[in-house]
């Protein structure tokens, strides 16, 4: 399985795809495994596993606080590469989302080396630029790990052109400007920044920051080939445990369906 | 001298077009900052060139801070440094207190000429904050400050000071609760509000083009100096010391030495409770390189690249990270970096303060504790130039507590 065959088979389906990110680690790395594995059962197609780290200046508090109880809980990088394992072999797709430095201080290349050697699929860098990514971009090379880079709505074109020619898998955009966490209502951002994106790839686009509902992901789905939602798994996993994430993946898959742009009729589809 | 040549004038010493130091520096952001950090880039290039932003900003130095900041030799200081001849360098004397308003004001210029309504800072000893309030008042900006919460209680009157300046101050609750923690929730803001906000960084951290812009605002503290010392010694100093935090106070003095091989640059890093203690804020002395808040620097981490908790008594040096140039200079061995103890810098606070009148922040205090120890080493014939970055009001209650002065009532 790669990233493209994940995206090949929810196209083949004629739908998009629904991308769930957890933290490893929260509550601890086993019950990090069952959450996980619920939400795969759910309807995830990919699994973003998430790096705790010390500084996430990405992330809004519930992702921050869900980093912070999974590293007071010991949680070391090791302990992420054996949580992607064992999604993988319960049958999940996984890449890692991971800030620059735990990677860099592992060494770049020993980190694909070890996630590729655990069935990782690649590797979301939300604070690593294709200019400043020499070493990521030969070490994913090296070891066929999908690098997936972030567009924002404050990309230039010409930026845009340069972090998807730098990109594999997919390209993540980010719907609105600001951190990680559930929101009422998807931005208006999120329509025009994919647009934006398409002439200048074939990779699939997909769009995260603030998807919490069935509803909300119908709606990025009309127009985006995947829908990335976090916080809100985080949430609903402090709230109601494995059966309420394993509920909302079904509830956010079967939006993912509804709002799909090949199945779904022109008045379905939110006008950008 | 004056500010503007700081600017105007290429040093020599630039990092590459993308904002390297050697290994060092470059942009570590998420995507959604490129463009804001792309425009400020742009017009700090302009601004440089522009005579009437030097002019604004030469006039502002001089009728506003109260530039040129003199240097003043302490003889009695000296008796306890081997009778070397130890010349401080005054930005405590500057408008609000240190040498922060120096970026500042430049900053806060640049703000306007890119349109921008609302200004956002990090601050950990509340003299970058207050520098801040304070250019935002004058200008006419919206401001807001986040600070640690441990900050915000050890450097209480600073927060007053803010709050009177007419800035918010947001007390930052996550992490060590500390400068680190205000600047994770100063790039949380900028990356959600980038478009009408700039993030008035204050030190030579940060992403390209923080570490070499904020430089290039404080360089004027290092060829006034540098003047000042020739004037009144008839030669250069053996060594310039300066505090350490993330190193714009010190950048900004050695810039101007960096060609004058027999002048020893000496940043004396946060010591803490010492370095064996594991509690200590010495980046550069114990730290390695690695990657956070945007630029490829040294810093405290552990095995695992998540990053330690530093400690100082000093707010203002308590940051696990450092300037990229800094690491650079290090690796070059053109700087040395030592740790100062909490012990150490508290000691030299109170004899400055006694010997010569002159009661220092206690993130300055490490200099003068690093100078006491140069001078012993050069002996007599020596000369030690410090930048005493700032003054002591706002450590007046550490330091009452530090040394047992408070009366029973007043600790309780
Ligand atoms: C008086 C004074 N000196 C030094 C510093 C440390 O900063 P830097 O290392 O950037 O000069 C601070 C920071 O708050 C300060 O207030």
């Amino acid at each position: 399985m790669t990233v493209a065959d994940v995206f090949g088979r929810c196209a083949a389906a004629g739908r998009g795809a629904l991308i769930g990110y957890f933290p490893a680690g929260y509550p601890t790395v086993d019950g990090s495994v069952e959450l996980m594995n619920a939400m795969v059962e759910g309807g995830c197609d990919l699994l973003e596993v998430g790096i705790p780290y010390s500084d996430p200046v990405m992330d809004g508090p519930t992702i921050q606080a869900a980093a912070e109880t999974a590293l007071r809980g010991g949680t070391r990088v090791r302990d992420v590469l054996s949580v992607v394992e064992r999604v993988s072999a319960a049958g999940g797709s996984a890449v890692v989302m991971t800030y620059y430095n735990p990677m860099l201080r592992y060494g770049v290349d020993a980190f694909a080396r070890d996630l590729a050697a655990a069935g990782g699929l690649g590797v979301i860098t939300p604070d690593l630029i294709p200019d400043e990514a020499d070493e990521w971009l030969a070490a994913s090379t090296a070891h066929g790990l999908d690098r997936i880079f972030l567009v924002s709505p404050s990309s230039s074109d010409e930026r845009i052109a340069a972090t998807v020619a730098a990109s594999s898998g997919f390209v993540y955009a980010t719907s609105i400007m600001g951190v990680t966490g559930a929101r009422e209502s998807v931005a208006s951002a999120a329509p025009r920044l994919v647009a934006r994106t398409r002439p200048h790839t074939s990779l699939p686009v997909c769009v995260g920051l603030g998807v919490r509902s069935g509803e909300q992901a119908a709606e990025v789905a009309g127009f985006a080939d995947g829908v990335i939602v976090g916080s809100a798994f985080v949430a609903e996993a402090e709230r109601t445990g494995r059966d309420g994430v394993r509920v909302l993946a079904a509830e956010l898959a079967a939006g993912v369906g509804r709002g799909s742009p090949r199945r779904s009729t022109p008045t379905d589809v939110m006008a950008p | 001298m004056q500010a503007s040549d700081g600017i105007a004038r290429s040093s020599g010493h630039e990092p590459d077009e993308r904002g390297h130091f050697g290994r060092y520096g470059g942009r570590f952001v998420p995507e959604a900052l490129v463009a804001a950090l792309e425009e400020l880039t742009t017009e700090y290039e302009k601004a440089r060139h522009d005579p009437e932003f030097l002019t604004e900003l030469d006039r502002l130095h001089r009728d506003y801070s109260g530039r040129p900041s003199p240097l003043t030799e302490v003889s009695r200081l000296a008796e306890h440094a081997g009778g070397a001849r130890i010349l401080l360098k005054r930005e405590d004397l500057n408008h609000t207190g240190s040498h922060k308003i120096n970026n500042v004001l430049g900053q806060a210029l640049l703000t306007k000429r890119m349109g921008k309504s609302r200004v956002i800072a990090e601050t950990g000893a509340g003299q970058h904050g207050v520098a801040t309030a304070t250019a935002c008042a004058l200008l006419g900006l919206d401001c807001v400050v986040y600070m640690g919460e441990v900050d915000t209680r050890r450097q209480a009157l600073n927060v007053a000071r803010m709050r009177l300046l007419g800035a918010e101050v947001v007390p930052v609750k996550l992490g060590s609760r500390t400068l680190k923690d205000a600047i994770n929730e100063a790039l949380r803001d900028w990356v959600t509000n980038v478009e009408h906000t700039h993030y008035l960084l204050g030190t030579v951290a940060g992403p390209h083009p923080f570490p070499m812009m904020v430089r290039d605002f404080h360089r004027i503290i290092g060829l006034e100096a540098r003047e000042q010392v020739l004037e009144r010694t008839g030669r250069l100093p053996d060594a310039v010391a300066a505090c350490v935090g993330g190193g714009s106070n010190a950048i900004g003095i050695f810039h101007a030495f960096l060609d004058d091989e027999s002048v020893r640059l000496v940043g004396f890093e946060p010591g803490g409770d010492g370095i064996e203690t594991g509690r200590h804020g010495a980046t550069l002395s114990e730290g390695s390189p690695g990657a956070l808040h945007g630029a490829m620097s040294y810093l405290l981490q552990d095995a695992d690249g998540q990053t330690s908790e530093s400690y100082s008594i000093s707010a203002g040096l308590d940051y696990p990270g450092v300037g990229p140039e800094h690491a650079l200079l290090k690796d070059l061995g053109r700087a040395r970096y030592e740790p100062v103890t909490d012990a150490a810098a508290m000691e030299a606070f109170a004899l400055l303060s006694r010997t010569e009148g002159i009661i220092p922040a206690i993130e300055s205090a490490h200099a003068v504790a690093g100078a006491l120890r140069l001078g012993r080493e050069l002996g007599p014939d020596g000369i030690v130039l410090v930048n005493l970055s700032g003054r002591g009001d706002k450590d007046v209650d550490t330091a009452a507590r530090w040394f047992g002065m408070l009366d029973r009532e007043d600790t309780q």
